[in-house]
């Protein structure tokens, strides 16, 4: 199945290729809008992107690849991401994720059979003043406890 | 105490350009427009300003390796990767105070003859990224950036640039392979970034505290900012500092503060009322430091006489009761996860580190087992294109130096004796 780029994307993207002297610079941009519109960056997503730039799938592919940000697997709704570096760990991050994990049933790096919830853990997020600290798609959430977390995927939609 | 990065962090509407501007914002900026280009490299020359990424390189030197020859455009990309665990003052003042980051590119782009900059910043930043962009946006509407600043003649365009989630691009040859489209590979150097760096342009990479310092020192002097410091070390730092305190936070000290202050008199002490075990001092990489090392000056030489560094400025604190052998895990894990994988001897010994901690907190240890992680140690240490090697190296090293014993333990005993497994 083919995938094409929604209007307002592509004027993003042709506004990219104006900000930097070489083409292959927009690569992360462009796999960005791509995550963005098609919700991951699938085959399909990184032949379009070849050929919009120029390039073999593979010079794609390789750099999709390499980045742990972007997926090449769909993920859910909410991709729930919980840090479980030496900050938050010396503040209990383990048992955060354990708790996660069992009130979604799903473990870390899996998604619910409803495709709501994907489990990640996260390596540092660069909030360690705030520890514990989960990334919900763009938003982090700070200071975490068991109680706050449950009120927080309890209230997603 | 006197601040500069902190002073309106607290103040919402600071990070728009009418209450930045209300306040003396952009004016640096006009000083620095009617200066000789030299007279600014000088005043930051003067100021000891150290580079605030890390490996704390002083940036007037950095900017005079560009080459004199203008025949070929140069570039400034910003280090906005904020990646290394216990760090995180850059996010702050991106989304605090994202024009004094915006003066600091324009007075610096005018003094290196510069009009193309980047700010490269970590991708989970998505919040922060949005700030910035925004703060362009305003920047550019008022004539701080774009064509013709101010009316000086001098054009500058800045754009935000958003990596993926890989700690390696934190590395500056790593991060101009990122900003270029590519996997984020550290390059052999030389040639050095300022010879040939992003796009096989002259290339300068400051982080982002370093850049924001810029403005203060223009408004104010170099020697005024060397001042507040100490020796070598001019002005002040963001310090964040995590883990078991009772104020966890970022709090803009005296380049010459002491470390023990840091944590017991600015970060409350210890959290719970418990001693202290260790401290990390600048980030995960730096050399662990145990409680009785921490009477020393926070600047780059005292560290040094010690064994460590300051590097991005992260103090993580732990606390008595907590397993050294499962904090060094969580650490040996994470190296593992962002080894790029290019050269052998970090691509294997990360991997090998990570593998060997961990069987011994599970019990599983051998004996000669940490005889065996100093040897992977040894065969990684200054053996790799970049340093990502020795970050790992040197908390291995000094955990196991520090702590000996409790590694023994776990591999006598055959558990963790805090009932932990990995």
């Amino acid at each position: 199945m083919s995938v094409t780029f929604s209007d307002s994307a592509r004027r993003e993207f042709d506004r990219l290729l104006t900000r930097y002297p070489d083409r292959e610079a927009v690569i992360l941009p462009a796999l960005y809008l791509a995550q963005g519109e098609f919700g991951y960056v699938s085959d399909e997503a990184i032949e379009y992107i070849a050929g919009l730039l120029g390039v073999t799938p593979s010079r794609i592919e390789g750099v999709a690849t390499f980045y742990t940000m972007f997926n090449r697997k769909p993920v859910g709704k909410y991709h729930v991401q919980i840090c479980r570096n030496i900050s938050c760990s010396l503040l209990g991050a383990e048992h955060l994720i354990e708790h996660v994990s069992k009130k979604l049933g799903v473990r870390p790096g899996e998604t619910t059979p409803d495709g709501k919830f994907t489990l990640t853990k996260a390596e540092c997020l660069g909030s360690c003043g705030t520890a514990p600290v989960m990334q919900v798609n763009d938003d982090y959430h700070e200071n975490l406890t068991e109680e706050k977390i449950d009120a927080l995927l309890d209230g997603l939609p | 105490m006197e601040t500069i990065l902190t002073t309106h962090f607290a103040n919402e509407r600071y990070r728009h350009v009418d209450a930045y501007v209300e306040l003396g914002g952009y004016s640096a900026l006009r000083k620095a427009l009617a200066m000789e280009k030299a007279q600014i490299v000088d005043e930051v020359k003067k100021a000891n300003l150290r580079g605030r990424g890390g490996a704390g390189f002083p940036a007037g030197v950095k900017w005079g390796f560009l080459p004199k020859d203008l025949s070929r455009p140069r570039v400034l990309v910003i280090n906005a990767d904020e990646g290394e665990p216990g760090t995180f003052k850059d996010r702050e003042i991106m989304r605090r105070t994202p024009h004094l980051l915006l003066e600091g590119i324009a007075i610096s782009s005018f003094a290196m003859t510069i009009h193309t900059s980047y700010i490269y910043i970590r991708g989970e930043f998505v919040r922060e990224a949005k700030v910035l962009e925004e703060a362009v946006a305003e920047a550019y509407g008022k004539g701080y950036l774009g064509k013709n600043i101010l009316g000086s003649g001098f054009d500058i365009d800045v754009t935000v640039h958003r990596g993926a989630g890989a700690y390696i691009c934190g590395e500056e040859t790593s991060l101009i392979n990122s900003l270029e489209g590519k996997r984020g590979w550290p390059r052999i150097k030389p040639p050095f970034p300022a010879a040939v760096g992003a796009f096989g342009l002259p290339t300068i990479v400051n982080n982002v505290e370093t850049i924001a310092d810029i403005p203060w020192i223009v408004t104010n002097g170099g020697d005024k900012f060397a001042a507040l410091g100490v020796e070598k070390n001019g002005g002040t730092r963001l310090i964040g500092v995590s883990g078991a305190v009772n104020r966890p936070g970022v709090y803009e000290l005296p380049a010459g503060v002491n470390l023990r202050e840091i944590i017991y008199t600015h970060a409350g002490g210890i959290k719970d009322g418990k001693e202290l075990k260790a401290v990390i001092p600048g980030g995960s990489s730096t050399p662990v430091l145990r409680p009785d090392e921490i009477d020393v000056t926070y600047d780059i030489e005292s560290m040094g006489k010690i064994g460590t560094m300051p590097g991005s400025g992260g103090v993580i604190v732990i606390p008595e009761g907590t397993c050294m052998v499962r904090a060094l895990s969580v650490l040996m894990n994470f190296y593992a996860h962002e080894s790029c994988g290019q050269c052998t001897p970090c691509r294997e010994g990360t991997g090998w580190l990570s593998k060997i901690v961990r069987r011994i907190e599970n019990g599983e240890g051998r004996e000669g087992d940490v005889e065996l992680i100093l040897d992977v140690c040894d065969n990684m240490m200054g053996r790799t294109i970049c340093p990502l090697a020795d970050a790992a190296v040197m908390p291995a090293q000094s955990f196991l130096w520090k702590f000996r014993e409790e590694f023994d333990l776990h591999i006598k005993s055959k558990k963790c004796p805090y009932g932990y497994r990995f």
